[in-house]
């Protein structure tokens, strides 16, 4: 276990060290995006359409924050991860289409999106679901917003953050998962388990 | 009898906003006993993040969590005379709840996906009336997110499976749910009854606090069994590995057709947000949780 402080844009060679359990702290700026964001940044691509945002060696974070307004600027009242296995289906095609190199949630992700991430140079990493105000305190303040008319929970959130984090690598760019390992020792335990029902 | 409206709001208000910003303490006592428990590192981990985030969230009054969920309100009470008074009530201070805590506008429609903003549209925020015979008005709040929400499952279990069948399909629930829903979880059961009746009796049961025990003796021992079936599958805190899958099973039950064994399993995160408090006719309450 290493832990890093990674600045944005990342590089892919600066991700494709990273391993499983490794920590990270990240500084720079990072997008929100979940279900409905993520199924129109792959309708802008289908249609050729640049995206108001730069994806190249992007964070996405799988959130929907609570924000408010505060006179004429949003500030984050709470903001922690979304379950990211709502994104299984559209993350490979994002990973292929745009150099995101860091996604974080909750949950983990399908074998896919694994496969994606090694192929393409990226990974996945987990914050502690539920933990909406200690996430808040790691933004400094929001950039700016898109795609507000999805709502406040779908819109793409531009944060600006300083040493975002604990957040532990559990999906590589070398095809290992701790979801896996756990997987596998969880399918042991359950032997023993239907043996005393 | 008669509610007042305006009580009625400013108490419904002010237990969305116990509920969003802080945890029952049966909840944070579970929460802690797991931390100690635990002696893997990540398992550690977690729940120290969760225990760190409960308390900064208490101490600066934000919501614990983003996702505020869906409101329910249950009223426990005598028949209501001014049962219309007494919804817009509970309508107002969802969408003051929501303006001013603030909370995360939830409420969609089920095909535009079109976001309500304030958190009330068609059957929501969920009012239950529970009638009883009290001289004063029970109002619960409970506020539930999306996650636990989406891994919730109902089985109509063979009867002549018996309650083997019962226990491994929560179990498999349970295991096919992994990190989902948020462990380690409350995983509320509706044991019997319909289809209709079964989930209605697992939310029932998620409300009674952590701990408590059905009056029934063998669905008592059921959630004790559960309760250590459920934490040797290994998921632990987030679904990264540990001893604590679960805080605790709390089941209710209904006689079922003689056809028929429904089990609905109603998970609940960790973020168990729920607040209480007794009205007394003459306008005064207090919270109870």
């Amino acid at each position: 276990m290493v832990e890093y402080r990674l600045k944005t844009p990342l590089k892919e060679d600066e991700v494709r060290k990273l391993n499983v359990g490794d920590i990270l702290y990240i500084t720079g700026t990072i997008f929100s995006a979940r279900d409905q964001a993520h199924r129109r940044i792959l309708e802008y691509a289908e249609k050729g359409l640049e995206l108001p945002f730069n994806l190249d060696g992007a964070v996405i974070f799988h959130v929907g924050p609570i924000m408010q307004r505060k006179d004429d600027r949003w500030v984050v009242v709470s903001a922690g991860p979304t379950t990211s296995t709502r994104m299984n289906s559209t993350t490979p095609k994002l990973l292929e289409r745009f150099r995101v190199r860091v996604i974080i949630g909750k949950g983990g992700m399908s074998f896919e999106v694994a496969e994606a991430l090694k192929r393409f140079g990226a990974v996945y990493c987990h914050f502690t679901g539920g933990a909406g105000v200690l996430a808040a305190k790691n933004i400094k303040e929001v950039e700016g917003v898109e795609w507000i008319d999805l709502g406040m929970p779908e819109a793409v959130w531009k944060l600006k953050v300083e040493d975002f984090g604990p957040v532990t690598v559990t999906i590589d760019s070398k095809g290992r998962s701790l979801y896996e390992t756990v997987k596998k020792s969880v399918e042991e335990n359950l032997k023993k388990i239907y043996q005393q029902i | 009898m008669r509610i007042n409206p305006k009580t009625l709001e400013e108490v419904a208000f002010k237990l969305l906003e116990k509920a969003a910003t802080s945890l029952p303490d049966d909840v944070k006592k579970a929460l802690k006993s797991a931390y100690e428990r635990e002696d893997s590192p990540t398992a550690k981990t977690e729940l120290k993040n969760i225990l760190d985030n409960i308390e900064s969230a208490e101490k600066l009054k934000k919501p614990l969590c983003q996702d505020t969920g869906m409101i329910s309100f249950y009223v426990r009470s005598r028949e209501i005379e001014n049962f219309v008074e007494v919804r817009k009530a509970l309508i107002d201070a969802t969408v003051k709840a929501t303006e001013t805590i603030p909370l995360r506008p939830n409420a969609v429609h089920p095909i535009t996906r079109k976001n309500t903003g304030n958190n009330v549209g068609e059957h929501i925020p969920h009012i239950e009336w529970i009638y009883t015979d009290q001289d004063h008005v029970e109002l619960i709040a409970s506020i539930k997110g999306g996650g636990s929400e989406n891994m919730s499952a109902l089985a109509m279990i063979t009867p002549g499976l018996g309650v083997k069948g019962v226990k491994k399909f929560i179990v498999d629930t349970v295991v096919k749910a992994g990190a989902q829903p948020c462990p380690p979880t409350i995983v509320g059961v509706g044991l019997g009854g319909t289809v209709e009746i079964s989930f209605k009796l697992a939310k029932l049961a998620l409300l009674r606090p952590l701990g408590s025990r059905n009056k029934d003796k063998d669905i008592s021992r059921l959630e004790d069994e559960l309760f250590n079936l459920i934490n040797q599958t290994g998921v632990g805190p987030m679904g990264l590995g540990g001893k604590t899958t679960c805080l605790d099973v709390k089941i209710e039950y209904a006689h079922c057709h003689t056809a028929t064994l429904p089990v609905a399993v109603y998970f609940q995160c960790w973020a168990d947000r729920r607040a209480s408090a007794k009205i007394s006719l003459d306008g005064s309450f207090e919270f109870i949780v």
